[in-house]
């Protein structure tokens, strides 16, 4: 008798949770729609526009025009240029930096952390001014041609990155034992390039990829620095549009917008749970 | 003469903190010495220190002849298990095997006949391809001894491989461990805090304590001749009476009314109190000659093989281990007993 009374209460007790759980729930909804409706109505509103270039008619016309413009593609290209290479400067410098710092001297990470977050501390017009200041005069001179100025953009937007790429990096050190990994590979006969190539880049490779595709979405419209250093990338060639055209600029912003979300999307891909890193 | 591996003088201090002292151990080729203590005793730093990822603040390593001291950790050809298996979580099975020969540019064809033969040696001979996410921790182990052997190093150094399994497969592999390291005769340090690893184990234990070394010795010596009061608490279960010394040069001593007997000399004078120690399975519930104590039985705890009696005996604890026979009569709690154990059995220390 006692025993069949038993399991009642402690059922009741198993689903009370379940109730505020499902508010939050509905909560989340809320600010999901609202926060999806914020950012849909302006885009919705921008494509509408884009699509409106011929008279009485919806159509893609603004789209052909833009792909057409003799500057769209080489400005593009340039951007693309410029950002794979501010990716892998930016891993360069952070990847072994992170890593030493966490196996090394984990008491310097804030100050390291927040080394890396100076890029949101300061506006890109300072940043700008003190590049050209400092790398502009003699004896560097960087800003002299416009290949040497494009290294120097290079190197400004490998610098932009640092807070995304470090924070990327951190968390992907933090999700595997990377002291013992590297004890592991040393007592194997591993040196640092080794033990970095072979075993922590690998192994980061999420986590990279995360950081690289926030790199990306950056630095393929970057208007500021681009511009006080005159280069001819996509961020200025953008901006140019705005000024001269009607209907392009809200393709543009369109097309834009789609690449900064595949790149988003293909983060949210690739470091999905339950795939293998 | 100085061993195969030969730590003499070894000190460590972090940040004026000492974590080892004094250490100096001979290692004979294909011996298996286990380093046994409490937590925080020394005995990763130590390890660690042999194996190159900490240098000490004073002393020497010295390893087949060379003095290692300062040696880089990848040029030592040491072995080393850790407790997290530490296994490359992007390569297979195979390819983890293969890390070390690999680094050492051994060739392709050389390469998977070392990786075939050690996955035989760890019987996982179809897991060649899996990664480790796949395997269970015990399978992980396997692979992680098997990748530190696969470089044929002069030594091998275990860090608590076991401590993250569960209590039946830690019996199967501390087995494998041994099997391996005989048919290998491979020169093994092993770091554990317990005590049954070691003793099971081990050629030598070397028992510390606070940084320091206490006994180094086989593990029949150290559980039967602790040679300090740590050593035989911390090995082992131990019971220690409080008990003033009656005739030295006989080991007559005295509990209240009861005048007892051991088979050694005591070095104390005549009066002075001393403690009075025996391991628990030494007692018997029996009446005997000598060395008998009367009791009250406080708790009575079935432990499978064997029943763990706790006596009182003026004021004092006494454990004593009975084998589990079908026919012993158990006593129950609050029964009063006589406990009584050999004199050759029991051992007096200040
Ligand atoms: N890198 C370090 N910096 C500062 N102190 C350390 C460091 N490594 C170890 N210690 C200290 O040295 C002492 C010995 O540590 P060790 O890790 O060798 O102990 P252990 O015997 O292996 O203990 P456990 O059984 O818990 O693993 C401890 O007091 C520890 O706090
Ligand atoms: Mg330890």
């Amino acid at each position: 008798m006692t025993i069949s009374t038993a399991p009642i209460p402690v059922s009741t007790d198993a689903e009370a949770p379940e109730a505020p759980a499902r508010r939050n729930r509905f909560w989340a909804w809320v600010i999901f729609i609202m926060t999806a409706v914020y950012f849909l109505i302006p885009l919705g509103a921008t494509f509408w526009w884009s699509l409106r270039a011929e008279a009485d008619k919806l159509g893609f016309e603004a789209y052909r025009r833009l792909f057409e413009d003799a500057n769209f593609w080489p400005s593009f290209t340039e951007s693309v240029v410029n950002a794979v290479a501010a990716i892998f400067l930016s891993l360069l410098i952070i990847v072994p930096t992170a890593y030493w710092v966490t196996l090394r001297l984990p008491r310097l990470r804030p100050v390291v952390e927040f080394i890396t977050l100076l890029p949101f501390v300061i506006p890109a017009v300072v940043l700008v001014f003190g590049l050209i200041r400092l790398y502009g005069r003699p004896p560097l001179l960087l800003t002299a041609t416009y290949d040497s100025s494009r290294v120097l953009l290079i190197c400004a937007y490998a610098a932009l990155s640092f807070p995304y790429m470090f924070r990327s990096v951190d968390n992907g050190l933090r999700a595997m034992d990377v002291r013992s990994l590297t004890e592991a590979a040393q007592s194997l006969g591993a040196g640092w390039p080794t033990i970095l190539r072979r075993v922590i880049f690998p192994n980061l490779r999420v986590a990279l990829l995360s950081g690289a595709l926030l790199t990306f979405a950056i630095v393929i419209g970057e208007l500021t620095i681009a511009l006080f250093m005159a280069q001819q990338t996509f961020g200025p060639y953008m901006a140019n549009l705005t000024r001269s055209k009607v209907y392009e600029p809200s393709a543009m912003a369109v097309v834009a917008f789609a690449l900064t979300w595949a790149a988003m999307g293909t983060i949210a891909l690739i470091t999905r749970p339950g795939k293998r890193g | 003469m100085s061993g195969f591996l030969s730590l003499h003088g070894i000190r460590k201090e972090f940040n004026g903190v000492v974590a080892v002292d004094t250490f100096d151990l001979d290692v004979e080729p294909g011996e298996f010495v286990s380093f046994l203590g409490p937590s925080g005793c020394g005995k990763t730093t130590t390890l660690r220190m042999v194996a190159g990822f900490e240098q000490p603040t004073a002393g020497t390593i010295r390893l087949a002849g060379k003095d290692v001291t300062y040696a880089k950790a990848n040029e030592r050809n040491i072995g080393m298990v850790f407790q997290s298996y530490a296994l490359f979580p992007n390569m297979t099975v195979a390819e983890n095997i293969a890390f070390g020969l690999r680094v050492r540019k051994e060739e392709g064809s050389a390469r998977s006949d070392r990786v075939s033969e050690l996955l035989d040696l760890i019987h996982l001979p179809d897991k060649a391809k899996s990664y480790p996410n796949e395997l269970s921790g015990g399978q992980q182990q396997r692979v992680a001894l098997a990748r530190a052997l696969a470089i044929r190093p002069q030594l091998l150094l275990l860090d608590e491989p076991l401590s993250a399994l569960d209590a039946k497969i830690r019996d199967d592999l501390r087995a494998e461990i041994r099997r391996i390291q005989r048919q290998l005769n491979i020169t093994t340090i092993y770091v554990t805090h317990d005590q049954e690893e070691a003793l099971a184990l081990s050629d030598r234990v070397v028992v510390m304590s606070k940084g320091r070394m206490e006994q180094v010795g086989e593990p029949f010596e150290i559980y039967n001749n602790p040679a300090t009061g740590f050593v035989a608490s911390f090995v082992g279960q131990l019971n220690r009476l409080p008990v003033t010394v009656e005739d030295p040069a006989l080991g007559r001593i005295r509990m209240g009314r009861n005048e007892l007997r051991t088979t050694s000399m005591i070095e104390a004078p005549t009066g002075a109190g001393v403690s009075l120690m025996m391991r628990p399975e030494e007692i018997t519930l029996d009446d005997a000659e000598e060395n008998v104590l009367e009791g009250i039985v406080e708790t009575v705890t079935f432990l499978g093989s064997i029943v763990r009696v706790q006596v009182g005996v003026e004021g004092s604890k006494v454990i004593a281990d009975l084998f589990n026979e079908r026919l012993l009569e158990l006593p129950e709690a609050g029964d009063s007993t006589r406990i009584s154990f050999p004199p050759h059995a029991c051992w007096v220390m200040a």
